[in-house]
Parts: C-alpha cells; sequence; structure tokens
C-alpha cells in the first residue's frame, strides 16, 4: 500500500546536486562531499555572523531579522548534515511561524532602539562568563569526539528522513508525540488567559489595567 | 577542507555562548526572549551532529520535540511579555523587580 504513494526520497540532498549542475558557471560535480563542505562553510560563518547581529543591534526589528539569517543558516547547516526534513520544518516552523510572530509582537508594541549602556563591571562579568563557558564547552568537545579515519559525512544518513522520523513518531516515540499535543493546547490557552484585557472593578488592583 | 564533528559542535557552542551573553547582558525583554530562542537552536544543532555522528534517529526525534517545545514557548512568552507593557508601558527588565529581593 505504501509503495504506490509518491516517493519522499526527492528531497534528499543527493539530489540537488544535479539541480546544481544545470546552473552554468558552477564547478561541475558529482560530489556530495564536497556540496556539504561548502554548505557548512557558508551557513556556519552566515549563523555566526546573525547570532553576533542578535547580540549587538540595539534596535529590535534589526535583531529579530538578524535571528532570522540565523535561523535560515541553521536550516543549511542541517541540509549538510543530511537531515533534510528538520532544514525544511526549521524554516517552517522558526523562521516562518516564531519570527513572525516575534516582529509582529515588536511591531505591536512599538518598541524603541534601546540607549547605549555605559560600561558597566557586571556586563563585563557576563561578557567573560560567556567567553569561559565557550572555551570549556571547546575543551570538552575536543576530548570527547574520536578521530575518525573517514569524514563522518560521508555516506547516506537514512534516520533522519520524513519516513524514518514518521515511523519513529508513530511507534517508539507515540508516547511523547501525542503529549505534544496537551503541551501545545496548554499553551495556546495559557497564551489567551495571560495577554486577555481583564475588566477590574474600581479601586481594585492596578489602575493602568483598562 | 571538510568539515569534521568538532567543527559542528564548535560552532553549535559559540552559537550558544552569543545566547547567553545576550541573555545576561541585554536588556530589553524580547531580545533576552530571542536570545533564549537562539540557545535552543545551537542546542539543536549539537543534537542533530550526535545523531548523524552515531547513526541513530534519536537526536532528531530529540530536535523534533524540542522545536515544538520551542513554539510552545514562544507562544507564552509573548503572551507575558504583551501583558508586562500593558501593566507598565515598558519591557526593560530593570524595571520589572517586583520579585526582586
Amino acid at each position: 500500500m505504501w509503495e504506490s504513494v509518491a516517493p519522499v526520497h526527492e528531497f534528499r540532498l543527493k539530489y540537488w546536486i544535479y539541480v546544481l549542475n544545470l546552473v552554468p558557471c558552477l564547478n561541475q560535480t558529482q560530489d556530495i562531499l564536497e556540496l556539504q563542505s561548502i554548505l557548512f562553510w557558508v551557513f556556519s560563518i552566515l549563523g555566526l555572523a546573525g547570532g553576533i547581529g542578535l547580540l549587538l543591534n540595539r534596535n529590535p526589528v534589526h535583531a529579530a531579522l538578524s535571528l532570522i539569517v540565523n535561523f535560515f543558516s541553521l536550516a543549511g547547516l542541517y541540509l549538510s548534515l543530511q537531515a533534510e526534513f528538520l532544514a525544511a520544518i526549521q524554516v517552517l516552523v522558526y523562521a516562518g511561524a516564531i519570527m513572525v510572530l516575534f516582529l509582529f509582537v515588536i511591531m505591536l508594541l512599538n518598541l524603541k532602539a534601546e540607549n547605549k549602556q555605559d560600561f558597566s563591571p557586571m556586563k563585563f562579568a557576563a561578557y567573560m562568563l560567556g567567553i569561559a563557558f565557550v572555551v570549556e564547552l571547546l575543551i570538552v568537545f575536543r576530548n570527547a569526539i574520536p578521530a575518525a579515519e573517514t569524514s563522518f559525512l560521508s555516506g547516506e544518513f537514512k534516520y533522519a528522513t520524513v519516513e524514518a522520523i514518521g515511523k519513529e513518531l508513530m511507534t517508539r516515540y507515540i508516547f511523547p508525540f501525542e503529549m505534544i499535543s496537551v503541551v501545545l493546547i496548554a499553551a495556546l490557552v495559557g497564551a489567551i488567559v495571560v495577554a486577555k484585557k481583564y475588566q477590574y472593578e474600581k479601586g481594585n488592583l492596578n489602575e493602568n489595567n483598562n | 577542507m571538510e568539515p569534521t564533528p568538532y567543527y559542528y559542535l564548535a560552532v553549535s557552542a559559540v552559537m550558544f555562548g552569543i545566547g547567553m551573553i545576550g541573555v545576561l547582558t541585554r536588556r530589553n525583554a524580547i531580545i533576552i526572549f530571542m536570545c533564549v530562542e537562539l540557545m535552543l537552536n545551537a542546542v539543536n544543532l549539537s543534537l542533530v551532529t550526535f545523531s548523524r555522528l552515531s547513526g541513530t534517529s534519536d537526536g532528531a526525534m530529540f530536535v523534533f520535540f524540542v522545536m515544538c517545545v520551542a513554539a510552545a514557548e514562544a507562544v507564552v512568552g509573548l503572551a507575558i511579555i504583551i501583558a508586562m507593557f500593558r501593566n507598565k508601558q515598558d519591557i526593560d527588565i530593570n524595571n520589572f523587580n517586583i520579585f526582586k529581593w
């Protein structure tokens, strides 16, 4: 029965090579490893640039746009890891839904850019803490990952496709999958309750609440 | 140059650090919230890398669930920010210190 359904393999990275080879002026290659390397270098630099843009932009709209760049480049990194389904839902859910929500709220509240802050020792300490944390993580990763002879990107990775994830969701992860629906409905109800405008009686609670 | 797993994890760690510094230094509640999203995404990247490294789908499944929870969290967080703005016409977190001792 399921064999008759249209195959879901068309989105796999290896088929993109044929599309890229149709473009003139590009290096004609059949090597998927080369494509993965290019994807990694382009999108990791772009992603880190987006993160730094989020950190340094004082205007919230510009910060949100930097974060969108970061989300798109994470989708590119997922592609380079041959997790095409995750790349697709990264673009749909994060860059599409969540960031639209963020931009909507920023524009609804009509926020101005933050004032320039003076140097403070606490801020300096926060930067030092962050840098120390990153260095620590890098040391841990450096020692934890064994050196391999072959590239870990070579070969096909077929455990993050639509097929594999769908099967896992309906078998081993059926309970968490059902619980997600409870979490989503609770979030929906909670958001409405929190953001609702309440009518308070006079003399009761904040006067700003009208 | 071919990327090794360490490169991916390093990108993920640096992204997490950027998000962490953002949470600690920024004063605008929405930007703090966006930095939390950045940290979630950094963890997602390392989960996919570990999934690829171990050749199983568990990491990818975790990313799926993290994305669902992040969507729910974004909805509730933005609702809280709107409620904050309604109370004080501002979302600078220095103005919200009722619970601070």
